[in-house]
């Protein structure tokens, strides 16, 4: 039963805004003129066929691949050459990976408090109990003590999750986050993500859930070969797909579900 | 004299503290200036990576004893009154740092990428970055490596008998020359060595086996 999603994010503010980019990894080209407005409390689920540039797009977002041209502003910072838009960027938008890359010589605790504390500053008793709000809220409290090993898949992303929420990101960034988990974790990584977006995050998700991006989803884009094919609402997309490499890609999803 | 007794006994106790003190003051000046070696090397400035790969083929690439040679009648030649003892630290202290140096390069490029990436992600600067995510990491890794090049290190003091410092090795040499009992008093010596490095070795392979079952 999908939930009822919020009715419109079309007069909030514009917080993610890409200009036709363009990225290259040596000489090929990974995304060809990439136009993405997102605005505040928007949900947008990015998918396509391996290879299609979905991670390419997000991690420029947030400056973890660098573009050959094209303009990046994130809630009202441009990022250009100076190492301080970066940053400024960077605080501003949290990222979850498909391999979590928590990390492993830290207790949770301190995978959830060591930017609170470096980055902003904040002292440590403070940042722990900013942390341990968190832990919470992904329902994974009483690991704090624990090292990432100690924890399973499904857990270490929501400490994951946990551990770029206590930024207090304006923007969450998925790539992939459950492909990596046992089927039966999946559900606790989506009923994570699901509560944030009842929580009204802005959120871009590279998945392909599809169930998820019906519930969550107010927009999905298709991505194939560094381009945007299509944009749409879940609804439209799942229904009817324009483009062939779209229907092929959704036959392909179903297939295997 | 023509007996091994106490007195030769303490000679040689004499020797082992300049090897202890040698291989200690060139494995922790080679630590720091061979952690900066580190950075520099897996630094994004390809000039600052360029000469700290240099360096590294220097020393690696050439024979300690010619090292020893060129440092200590160099800064001689330069006429720098110095006695052996700096111009051998300083020798080993530049060797150390170059091997140090690359054992932990190698550590800290064998990180994940993704450890890197969530640094960045969560907008960490160079310096956390480094001294919270990756050093940890990579000395941890490279921890077992470390110790073997501190047992390579104490026996390799010996080499500087031959510009003059009379440490462990040097030592036995002179009690061998006045007693005439080279097998007894290098069989000693040996064991002095022996009983130094040997514990260093477990402990590297301890920590090697505790560190391959993870964390
Ligand atoms: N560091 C890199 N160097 C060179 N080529 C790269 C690099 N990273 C990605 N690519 C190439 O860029 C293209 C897009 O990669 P990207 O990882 O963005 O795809 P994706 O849509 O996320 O795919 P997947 O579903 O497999 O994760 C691929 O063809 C990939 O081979
Ligand atoms: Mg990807």
């Amino acid at each position: 039963m999908p939930t009822e999603k919020q009715l419109s994010v079309s007069d909030n503010e514009v917080l993610i805004e890409l200009k036709k980019i363009n990225k290259w990894y040596g000489g090929f080209h990974a995304l060809k003129n990439v136009d993405l407005t997102v605005r505040k409390g928007e949900r947008i689920v990015l998918c396509g066929p391996s290879g299609s540039g979905k991670s390419t797009l997000i991690r420029c977002i947030n400056h973890l691949e660098e573009i050959k041209d094209g303009s990046i502003r994130v809630a009202g910072q441009e990022i250009d050459k100076a190492a301080k838009s970066i940053e400024t960027v960077r605080r501003e938008v949290g990222m979850v990976f498909q391999s979590f890359n928590l990390f492993p010589h830290l207790k949770i605790i301190d995978n959830c408090t060591l930017a609170l504390r470096r980055v902003k500053g904040i002292p440590r008793l403070e940042a722990e109990e900013f942390a341990r709000k968190y832990l919470d809220r992904v329902h994974i409290l009483e690991q704090a003590d624990k090292y990432p090993a100690q924890l399973s898949g499904g857990q270490q992303q929501r400490v994951a999750i946990a551990r770029a929420l206590c930024m207090e990101p304006k923007v969450m960034l998925f790539d992939e986050p459950t492909s990596a988990l046992d089927p039966e974790m999946v559900k606790e990584v989506l009923d994570t993500m699901i509560g944030l977006a009842e929580d009204g995050m802005t959120m871009i998700c590279v998945t392909h859930e599809m169930g998820f991006a019906r519930q969550v989803g107010h927009r999905i884009l298709f991505m194939a070969d560094g381009e945007i094919l299509e944009e749409t609402t879940p609804e439209a997309f799942f229904k009817n797909p324009q483009h062939d490499r779209a229907k092929a890609f959704l036959g392909e999803i179903l297939a295997h579900h | 004299m023509d007996k091994f007794g106490f007195p030769e006994f303490l000679f040689l106790l004499q020797g082992l503290k300049w090897t202890v003190l040698l291989t200690i003051i060139s494995f922790v000046g080679g630590g720091i200036i061979g952690l900066v070696i580190a950075l520099a090397r897996v630094s994004p400035v390809k000039t600052i990576q360029r000469a700290a790969t240099a360096y590294i083929a220097l020393f690696q690439g050439t024979p300690l004893l010619m090292q020893l040679f060129v440092i200590y009648y160099g800064l001689a030649l330069m006429s720098f009154n110095i006695d052996a003892w700096v111009a051998v630290s300083i020798a080993y202290t530049a060797h150390a740092s170059a091997f140090l140096g690359d054992i932990w390069r190698g550590a800290i490029q064998s990180l994940p990428k993704g450890q890197i990436e969530a640094s960045n992600a969560l907008a960490l600067g160079y310096v956390s970055r480094m001294r919270d995510i990756v050093l940890p990491q990579a000395l941890k890794i490279s921890l077992p490596a470390t110790i073997g090049f501190a047992v390579q290190l104490t026996k390799g003091t010996s080499l500087a008998a031959i510009v003059g410092f009379v440490e462990l090795a040097r030592a036995g040499q002179i009690v061998s020359n006045l007693i005439f009992q080279p097998l007894l008093v290098f069989g000693v010596v040996g064991a002095i060595y022996f009983f130094i490095c040997w514990p260093m070795s477990i402990l590297g392979s301890h920590l090697e086996r505790k560190l391959s079952l993870g964390y």
